[in-house]
């Protein structure tokens, strides 16, 4: 736990941060990242996700809301090919990572994730040191100059927020830290191949309050550098770390804004429903 | 009634069923344990040597002198009518079975000896006991010292002189074993080698002058050493013959005994309780680290132990990767469908197969088949004599890694099941192909899985005899798989195994009354050995899962 408290210097509200970070953009106004068309997927014979249309826009945070099953972790899934693990997964429609079809034949699906980053529900560190988590992706692409490694690694256990916990204990297991730790770590993980995009899957859920904050602030923090679409149960957390948020019901997107405008004045009586809290 | 119900119902008799039934497996693990260990063990404790007054079956007195072996009550009536005298109104009668050595005087090791006809029985201190390298032990009275047959001490002084001597024979004797094993040997195998490489060239059509005149000018060169060596052995043989002494046995006959025959002559009787165990922790490291002598009833195991070792060794590093390759293709590459569904149940069935039958398949497929092949491929100037087309210690290997491949093939993929699907998908995600995360996150994870069908795999095949007999191993090999000739691992060669010495031993024997405790001493090695390889294992086991150990989730 002193490990947990000692980075606690910055005290950003999230809150207040987040209105003014976003200043007055529409989204049809922001670079594009990801763009999906008529996206349907089907497991077997069941349909997951019903004709997607979506722009993510590029540098921003985007959420996925919606109740449990509603396809929204299927969708972050489909980003980085992550679906493709799946035997009876059939994708049509398309994907795009800045004009490029990522469900095109000569798409190297290795090279795709390493430029589209995924963080887990539960914190997933491999059974290695801390300094060799952080350094598995580079060495993944053939890396082995000591100095180099060092520096990548403390520069992407920096940028999430780890580096001042975790520097004396480079080489010890990354098992030994606590939930929070570990899910950072894994952020800085994905972060040393500096990919373009980072796919966030309810990355907070398995966490406690403080360290569900850090990872806000985090997430905060990396969206300079970084697209981010995160999926998330929790509408607060929506409300607070997101420029843009989309909710989904039964594999369809219902609705796709700006996170105020989503949560203030919903456009569709289901988001309404949902927001309000009367089912999900 | 009911409180039988109730008491039935509480599970109070489940429990008692549960734990008896551990109890009496431990039992009769313990049990077992200690039977081989209590009659192995005692092998080497010297026992004390008794002069007995006898009264044979037809009534003269005689002197018997010996180490009581064995003891057991029998019946008098069967006695009385197998001859032997007995007394009125006894029931049964103890039995003794004598160990009396002198076999080239007395005829026999042993002979059996009726309590009711020992007549006073003694424990003179000054009895001795010599062990030797030929016709077994010798127990009598020293008598005097002889230096190429002339008297140089005898009564009081004798038996230190004799020591003083011994030590001397005993040098010599190492000396003339090194020369004979390792030099001689050495020189053998280079003439050998010189032989198959003109061989080598006469087939291939290339032995010219040159080659022959060089062929020949180093095997003159051998043969000198050969005749520098055989003079040098002739000196110490002479040499050793020096000395010798006789004394006076049982019959009251005396024996003269070369000392060259002698390994150790010592006086159990006088010997105290702490001198008794140096004598024993001699006798048990010279049984675990020389060689048999006398057909395997004498001497140690230590070629049958370094077998066992090594052929198992070999076992395992042929079957850890051949099986953990297998299990990753059959869980993680393979789809699953129901030809994968029968593949392993056939793997799983072929744990079952009598181990005979691999034997059988491996004597036919690996010995003949194969090894014919690398004969007429590899060693065509050897032939006919055969290089790997005869059984050997590869063969006996790859037999077993058959045999065990099975378990490292479940064990294996019950270790990759395990693995959670998160981590390989956190290594996916960072842009690892499969086989990247195969061989950096998912193999490692699952090396104490792996580790865990090695033990499986090492506990049966050290304990497996029945298929090496047909496909390597023999009561006596003359050299060891491993020395100091080049190419130093000798694949082809037969070797000794532990389990196979103690068949040997126990039924193969010409002295099977003698023999018998070394049975269990050698049983009780084995155990030993196993459990020896599989605590390694176990270690290296938990160590790996310390190392990676995941999160419970």
């Amino acid at each position: 736990m002193m490990a947990e408290n000692t980075n606690f210097t910055h005290g950003i509200d999230i809150n207040t941060l987040d209105r003014v970070g976003r200043g007055h953009r529409r989204i049809e106004e922001e670079e594009a990242s990801f763009e999906v068309e008529g996206l349907n997927l089907y497991y077997g014979e069941k349909q997951a996700l019903k004709g997607i249309d979506m722009v993510i826009p590029s540098k921003c945070v985007t959420a996925f809301i919606g109740p449990s099953g509603c396809g929204k972790s299927t969708l972050l899934r489909c980003f980085n090919r992550m679906n493709d693990l799946v035997d009876d997964c059939r994708i049509e429609g398309s994907i795009q990572l800045h004009g490029e079809d990522i469900y095109d034949k000569g798409v190297d699906v290795a090279d795709l994730r390493r430029r589209v980053g995924m963080v887990f529900q539960k914190p997933n560190p491999f059974p290695k040191t801390v300094y060799e988590n952080v350094a598995y992706g580079l060495r993944l692409q053939g890396v082995k100059n000591r100095r180099l490694l060092d520096e990548v690694v403390e520069r992407a256990l920096q940028g999430a927020a780890l580096w001042d916990e975790v520097k004396d204990r480079l080489h010890d297991s990354a098992l030994g830290l606590s939930g929070g730790q570990q899910q950072r770590l894994v952020i800085a993980r994905c972060i040393a191949i500096e990919p373009a995009v980072l796919l966030l899957d309810e990355p907070a859920s398995a966490l406690d309050p403080i360290s569900t904050l850090k990872i806000e602030e985090l997430i905060y923090e990396l969206k300079d550098n970084y697209t981010i679409v995160i999926v998330t149960h929790n509408m607060q957390q929506a409300a607070r770390v997101s420029d843009y948020t989309a909710f989904m019901y039964m594999g369809e997107l219902i609705e796709f804004g700006d996170t105020d405008t989503v949560f203030t004045n919903p456009g569709k009586k289901r988001t309404e429903d949902y927001i309000t809290g009367r089912y999900g | 009634m009911s409180s039988l119900r109730s008491w039935f119902k509480s599970g109070t008799p489940w429990i008692w069923l549960n734990a008896s039934a551990v109890s009496v497996s431990l039992i009769m693990v313990f049990g077992l344990l200690s039977l081989i260990a209590v009659r192995g063990m005692s092998y080497f404790w010297p026992a004390d040597i008794l002069e007995i007054d006898y009264r044979e079956n037809d009534g003269s007195e005689a002197r018997l002198i010996g180490e009581i072996w064995d003891a057991e009550k029998v019946a008098a009536a069967r006695l009385k009518d197998g001859g032997y005298p007995v007394p009125e109104g006894r029931e049964f009668i103890q039995r003794y079975l004598l160990k009396q050595g002198n076999r080239e005087i007395l005829g026999a090791d042993f002979r059996l000896v009726l309590q009711t006809s020992v007549l006073d029985r003694r424990k003179p201190e000054n009895l001795i006991a010599v062990e030797r390298r030929e016709w077994g032990n010798l127990y009598g009275y020293l008598r005097s010292v002889k230096e190429d047959g002339r008297v140089v001490a005898a009564g009081d002084g004798a038996l230190a002189e004799l020591e003083r001597r011994l030590e001397r024979a005993r040098r010599l004797h190492d000396q003339t074993r090194d020369i004979e094993k390792h030099e001689i040997g050495d020189i053998n195998y280079g003439l050998e080698r010189l032989r198959l490489r003109e061989r080598r060239l006469e087939l291939e059509g290339k032995l010219n002058a040159q080659s022959q005149a060089e062929i020949g000018q180093r095997r003159r060169l051998f043969q000198e050493q050969y005749q520098g060596l055989q003079a040098r052995l002739g000196d110490l043989n002479a040499a050793i013959r020096r000395d010798g002494f006789s004394a006076e046995v049982a019959t009251g006959g005396v024996a003269d005994i070369a000392l060259a025959n002698v390994v150790r002559v010592y006086q159990p009787n006088r010997m105290s309780v702490f001198g008794k165990s140096l004598f024993y922790i001699e006798k048990l490291w010279e049984f675990v680290s020389d060689a048999p002598r006398e057909a395997n009833t004498e001497g140690g195991v230590f070629p049958a132990i370094f077998g066992t070792v090594m052929m198992v060794l070999i076992m395992a590093v042929l079957v850890t990767p051949f099986g953990v390759i297998a299990a990753v293709y059959l869980r993680e590459y393979a789809r699953q469908g129901p030809l994968t569904r029968t593949i392993r149940i056939a793997v799983n069935n072929l744990a079952g197969v009598p181990s005979i039958v691999y034997g059988v398949f491996g004597l036919g497929f690996f010995v003949y088949f194969l090894g014919g092949s690398i004969d007429e491929l590899f060693f065509p100037e050897a032939l006919p004599a055969p290089t790997f087309g005869s059984p050997g210690i590869l063969w006996s290997s790859l037999t077993l890694a058959i045999l065990t491949l099975p378990v490292v093939i479940v064990a294996t993929e019950e270790g990759l099941a395990r693995i959670p699907s998160a981590i390989r998908q956190g290594s996916l995600a960072l842009g690892a192909t499969k086989f990247e995360t195969l061989r950096h996150i998912v193999i490692p994870m699952a090396s104490p899985a792996i580790m865990t069908g090695l033990i499986l795999a090492v506990a049966r095949a050290a304990g497996e005899v029945a298929p090496l007999m047909l496909v390597g191993v023999v009561k006596l090999a003359p050299s060891l798989p491993l020395d100091g000739n080049f190419p130093f691992l000798h694949l082809e060669r037969k070797f000794m195994h532990l389990g196979f010495h103690i068949y040997d031993v126990g039924f193969q024997s010409p002295n099977v009354e003698a023999a018998r405790p070394l049975v269990y001493a050698t049983a009780l090695l084995l155990v030993a050995v196993i459990v020896v390889l599989n605590l390694t294992a176990i270690a290296i086991r938990n160590r790996l899962r310390e190392k990676y150990r995941t999160l419970e989730s």
